[in-house]
């Protein structure tokens, strides 16, 4: 065999071995795939397909084409007469839930980056205890502790009648059903996923660095917001976002505690697959809150790469 | 892996086998939460060997979503009157001709020619009962049979209101307090009963179907209720009293009826013949604290029941008005009123 014949028969094994590892591995990976797309991509598929059709008279939907349900979200064509003119219930439906979201937000980063870095800087084996602690509320259901919120914050709760005892103040504050209760009630729901990511960057945070600012003349506040913030960054904006998102399409706390006067996205939606009668519009309108959702996560990726290349 | 799988096998396997072998004696029940009886459960199962499988749901709407869905494994289903005459005319309810059965003859004949259910081919009664509003009579010593408590609050109510998270009942409410008629297309008057509402809005602390519990944690004083939830809320806070607005109020009746399709649909007919019997109609409202429609079943209702307000209607009151199906341009013009109220 002259070296040439050999080559080429080693070159063919070789290629013959790549096809059986590439079709072992399609094999390998065709279950979880399937899975992704059974669970993931196949009800967002109908989502999309059925917001694109009329509503049936009694729920369900009829198969003809319409872009109603995506103009019906900005414009109506009445409430009482027939043009198509501006409508601002739903986008202020949105509004104020982003506002809320956002609100919970900030409150969960003024309570969590202090626990965060309490816990960071506990002696390695307390913090153990600490991370236990406040992951203790999760063993418990969320409509649960919602509840008990809410009998914590109510006219004859625990908070009015102590203040009431204390003599603090005569008649009860009203907490609950406003929207003050449904920002305590995100604010609690949410606080763990602000707390562990900001946790996990500080941990890894060298406090050489700070002793080095302190060095430098730096005082407290110089060395927290140059170099442990800036240090702890993605941890903050993780957290932002695990609380964020989930506060924007929260169902069961604004529900619970604000009283039901209000809707809000996750109520709006859920109405238009009950009494309203018109699933293209509920799948229309949670197309959009994804939407959204996406765009801040894309905002944060570019903010991201942006923040990358400016320090590398 | 092997033997993962061959237990999964022998696992499904014996699943299947056991739940074939249950399938002879099952019946399974779509009803609203709370609103079933166990003790009349526990006398179904004993005296014809079937088990029961209880499931809820907290709206018409709901259920019939559900149900539309198809494949439920449900037998028996409690849709409202309204609910009913959608369901009959889309075709998701089994004909099992109760007005043949041999407990047929109980039905009170006020509702055997119903307009859901005319003659009674698909379904019989279950409870029925009114909307309207209970108050506290200590917070509010004033004439309580109008709709103004509502809509024109007098101040010691302001800011202490639930009303239903129900946009039929809100709807309905307002347009009784303005003179105007239910399932109303007419623009000019669906404009002043959202004037109506989003002046009211401001004094109502909530909108929700938790009546009981509103009124009983003292978070409000006065809330859109139904008879049977004013009647347990009054158990624990004395001073509530039932209205019945001279304006007028919704009569309903739930009705028990088959899904097509039943799986088992034998034991479904007993269950409908089952539940025209007075004792077990009296079960019912004993637990649900509603009337029934089944005559003779006062015999068997605790005696407190015969006399509550809340059930025996004040001589002078108006007669409870129920509420047809509304054509789907009207359930539009609800939505919009509905979402520019909540929005």
């Amino acid at each position: 065999m002259s070296d040439r014949e050999a080559q080429t028969a080693l070159a063919a094994a070789i290629a013959q071995n790549r096809r059986n590892e590439r079709l072992t591995r399609a094999w390998l990976l065709a279950p979880a795939l399937t899975l992704i797309l059974a669970i993931s991509i196949l009800p967002l598929a109908i989502t999309v397909v059925y917001s694109f059709l009329t509503p049936g008279t009694y729920g369900g939907v009829t198969w003809e084409f319409s872009t109603d349900s995506y103009v019906q979200f900005l414009f109506q064509r009445d409430i009482f007469d027939d043009s198509l003119v501006f409508n601002s219930a739903y986008v202020s439906i949105f509004l104020r839930s982003i506002g809320l979201a956002l609100g919970a937000t900030l409150g969960a980063l003024i309570l969590g980056f202090p626990t965060a870095y309490f816990i960071a800087t506990k002696p390695r084996e307390q913090r153990n205890i600490w991370l236990f602690l406040i992951t203790l509320p999760f063993w418990t259901n969320l409509l649960i502790r919602t509840y008990a919120m809410l009998l914590i914050i109510r006219d004859e709760g625990l908070i009015n009648i102590m203040l009431m005892k204390a003599g603090i103040i005569s008649s009860p504050l009203t907490i609950l059903y406003t929207d003050t209760a449904v920002f305590i009630g995100l604010i609690y729901s949410f606080l763990p996923f602000m707390v562990l990511p900001i946790y996990a960057s500080l941990e890894k945070l060298d406090f050489s660095l700070v002793e080095a600012g302190y060095d430098l003349y730096a005082n407290r506040l110089k060395v927290l917001f140059h170099v442990i913030v800036p240090l702890a960054k993605p941890g903050i904006v993780a957290g932002c976002i695990l609380v964020f998102i989930p506060g924007l399409g929260a169902y069961i706390t604004p529900e619970l505690l604000g009283g039901g006067k209000k809707l809000m996205i996750g109520n709006m939606i859920a109405m238009q697959f009950g009494a309203s009668r018109n699933w293209p519009f509920g799948s229309a309108a949670a197309l959009i809150l994804m939407a959204l959702v996406i765009l801040v996560l894309l905002a944060n990726a570019l903010a991201a790469r942006k923040g990358a290349s400016r320090n590398g | 892996m092997k033997t993962v799988l061959r237990l999964l096998a022998t696992a499904s396997a014996v699943a299947f086998a056991s739940s074939a072998a249950m399938a002879a004696g099952e019946l399974n029940i779509y009803n609203w939460g709370n609103y079933t009886s166990p003790e009349m459960i526990k006398k179904f199962e004993e005296k014809f060997d079937v088990k029961v499988n209880l499931d809820g749901y907290d709206s018409n709407e709901a259920m019939l979503a559900k149900v539309k869905a198809g494949d439920t494994g449900y037998d028996i289903v409690v849709p409202g009157d309204y609910m009913v005459k959608v369901m009959i005319g889309e075709g998701l309810l089994e004909e099992v001709k109760p007005n043949t059965m041999e407990n047929f003859k109980n039905v009170d004949p006020k509702w055997v020619d119903v307009w859901w259910d005319p003659g009674r081919n698909y379904s019989v009664p279950y409870q029925w009962g009114t909307t309207s509003f209970t108050v506290d009579t200590a917070v509010y010593d004033g004439d309580i049979d109008t709709l103004a408590l509502l809509f024109d609050p007098p101040e010691v109510l302001q800011g202490r209101i639930n009303m239903l998270n129900d946009m039929n009942d809100v709807i309905n409410a307002g347009l009784r307090y303005l003179g105007y008629g239910r399932c109303n297309g007419n623009q000019d008057e669906l404009r002043e009963v959202l004037a109506l509402l989003s002046k009211a809005k401001p004094h109502w602390r909530t909108m929700d179907y938790a009546v009981i519990e509103k009124l009983t944690s003292k978070d409000v004083d006065i809330s859109q209720s139904w008879n049977g939830a004013a009647m347990r809320a009054r158990a624990q806070r004395p001073t509530l009293k039932y209205a019945y607005p001279k304006e007028g109020f919704t009569g309903w009746m739930d009705n028990v009826a088959v899904l097509k399709g039943a799986p088992n649909l034998e034991n479904a007919k007993l269950f409908i013949n089952f539940m025209m019997e007075p004792e077990n109609a009296g079960l019912t409202s004993n637990f649900a604290r509603y009337a029934n429609g089944i005559l003779g079943s006062d015999k068997f209702m605790e005696p407190e029941m015969l006399s509550a307000p809340e059930i025996v209607m004040p001589a002078g009151a108006p007669e409870p008005d129920f509420v047809t199906p509304c054509p789907q341009e009207v359930v539009d013009l609800y939505n919009k009123i509905w979402t520019q109220l909540k929005q």
